[in-house]
């Protein structure tokens, strides 16, 4: 046998059943799913349009969708139509959630280093995150203003709480008998950090992340909703008061598009990184129905 | 009487492992005091085989992780090679009762930890670990991520990485447990194989009275808890001990005599019967 020969799991060499038919029948839910998702849009547009339902109280998805290709079809700059505003939001969701996230997770690794400060500020971390810190969000467009950093900061509130509550309680959850190992074998410090504490506390970090993507969004929309000029928040401000509906659907399905899109970015790394928690069952949310 | 071993007395060299007057006590959650270890007292020479045997929760891991400097003594001292140890040191090998395997980690890459840990330069130390893997069977299985080996295999890992520093000194916490009887038989053979070629000293903690006199000079006996050293038995097999000694008379004898410290009944038929688990 070669060396590429002895890595492939050995199979019987029947007539195989192509790769597509094995996926279906291990994950039935990736043909179901989307079927669901048809037959729903089919529902509800003939719903609507048999019960009379007025455009301006809920439109039919294919006025969803028109709305949404005519807002796709302006120009890259143009304020009516849905790039501009997209490139807005998007970048302070990246940005808030990059800096709250990096931050809360920093300083989560920082004090879950030491028994004492993490002792000592845990009372204190679990009120704050209590509080519902989006009501500040008035407050912190009166400080910063109409513009881009108002909506970051926001964020970056948001984001910060939940990857500073995971990692101290990633790096809180070692398996002793590791680090005991570790101890054993004469292991610095730095040493045990790296090779046991940060793998042991990744899948915490990551759940903590999935959490901050979502708020991150949520953060930027009502930060808009707020206070600013620019960005999908605004918008469907302005088309709910002009009783657009179709429009602020569209605009939903925007938003909802880049929340599947940080879901499935982060999905796919922590599949590269976290592989070895297949086994482990760690952090794995139900599966998305 | 026979020669014993390689130790023909184990007060005249050395000991390379000196405990004295040891006591351990455990502070639980409740601030209740639990004295896992009353006054044990034990010298173990250079290159001895010793084995532990006592009933479940008499503290012989505690015993072992206060060896491997883990644990402190609440009182007595432990000296190795003279110096007394106070943290843990790189010319000891340990074996825990559990694998402890990295799951992030391919079983070469476990095994290479200590390796990696101390330093040692690496290229050496991986032609040592597949060695040794071959060694225990797992030669096929050095890519492979510990969640894809049997509990049995992941424990064997579990001894390769042990090995792959060459220790002086090997502390191993019921090491075969986990192994069927056949597995475990060849790992035992395998043991006494690498003891007798690298003069190591080793402390070996089990369950199977059986095993605990195939492998050892010496049989510490442990009442139970707080543990004290019932006995200490001699075993005056020759070597190297092939499985053929399982069923000589005065394998038998020794077996039956450390069934009766433990359990106050000598079962015969039990001592006799074949297996080490
Ligand atoms: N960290 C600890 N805190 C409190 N009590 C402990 C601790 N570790 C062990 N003990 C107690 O000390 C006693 C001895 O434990 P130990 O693990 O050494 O037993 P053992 O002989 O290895 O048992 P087994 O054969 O079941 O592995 C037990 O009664 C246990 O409850
Ligand atoms: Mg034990």
């Amino acid at each position: 046998m070669s060396a590429s020969d002895t890595r492939r799991i050995e199979t019987p060499v029947r007539k195989r059943p192509s790769r597509l038919s094995i996926l279906i029948r291990q994950r039935p839910e990736i043909v179901i799913a989307p079927i669901g998702l048809v037959l729903f849009i089919i529902g509800w547009e003939w719903s609507v349009v048999w019960l009379k339902v007025p455009t301006y109280i809920l439109p039919t998805p294919s006025q969803i969708g028109t709305a949404l290709m005519k807002g796709l079809n302006a120009g890259w700059d143009d304020r009516g139509g849905y790039w501009l505003h997209t490139r807005v939001t998007l970048s302070q969701i990246l940005l808030g959630f990059v800096a709250g996230s990096g931050a809360g997770l920093i300083l989560g690794t920082v004090i879950s280093q030491f028994r004492l400060l993490e002792a000592t500020l845990r009372i204190y971390l679990v009120a704050i995150q209590s509080l519902p810190k989006i009501a500040l969000a008035p407050i912190i467009v009166l400080w910063f203003g109409f513009g881009l950093t108002s909506k970051v900061v926001i964020i970056a509130l948001l984001t910060f709480f939940p990857l500073l509550v995971t990692s101290l309680a990633g790096f809180r959850a070692v398996d002793r008998e590791r680090l005991e190992l570790m101890r054993a074998l004469g292991a610095g410090p730095w040493t045990v950090f790296w090779k046991v504490r940060v793998p042991s506390a990744l899948p915490y970090i990551f759940a903590g992340l999935e959490m901050a993507s979502v708020f991150s969004i949520v953060g930027a929309v009502v930060g808009e909703f707020v206070g600013a000029q620019l960005g999908l928040g605004t918008l469907i401000l302005s088309m709910t008061a002009q009783m657009d509906m179709s429009g602020t659907f569209s605009v939903f399905i925007i938003l909802s598009v880049i929340g599947i899109g940080m879901h499935s970015i982060l999905k796919a790394v922590q599949r590269r990184v976290l592989f070895w928690t297949d086994a482990e069952a760690t952090a794995e949310p139900p599966p998305e129905g | 009487m026979p020669a014993i071993g390689r130790i023909k007395d184990t007060m005249e060299a050395p000991p390379i492992i000196r405990i004295d007057h040891v006591d351990k006590i455990f502070t639980t959650v409740a601030q209740e005091k639990i004295q896992a270890l009353s006054d044990i007292s034990l010298s173990i020479a250079d290159g001895e085989f010793v084995t532990i045997v006592g009933p479940s929760g008499c503290g012989k891991s505690t015993l072992l992780k206060i060896l491997a400097g883990l644990q402190r003594a609440t009182s007595g001292v432990v000296e190795l090679d003279g110096t007394p140890v106070s943290a843990p040191r790189r010319d000891i090998g340990i074996v825990f009762q559990n694998p402890v395997l990295f799951p992030w980690r391919t079983i070469l890459e476990n095994v290479l930890l200590p390796a990696e840990v101390q330093g040692r330069p690496m290229a050496a130390a991986r032609a040592r670990a597949r060695e040794l893997l071959a060694m225990v069977g797992l030669a096929d299985f050095e890519k492979k991520y510990p969640m894809e080996l049997s509990g049995g295999m992941q424990q064997r890992a579990a001894i390769t990485r042990a090995l792959v520093n060459d220790p002086r000194i090997l502390l191993m916490d019921e090491p075969f447990g986990a192994l069927d009887a056949m597995t475990r038989e060849q790992m035992n053979l395998e043991l006494q194989r690498i003891w007798g070629e690298s003069r190591k000293t080793v402390v070996l903690i089990t369950h199977s009275i059986p095993e605990a006199v195939f492998l050892a000079d010496r049989v510490i006996v442990l009442s139970a808890r707080p543990g004290r050293i019932a006995r200490i038995i001699k075993v005056d097999i020759p070597r190297p001990r092939s499985m053929a000694v399982l069923s000589d008379p005065a394998f038998a004898r020794v077996c039956g005599e450390i069934r009766k410290l433990l359990y106050g009944v000598e079962d015969e038929a039990g001592a006799a019967g074949g297996g080490l688990s």
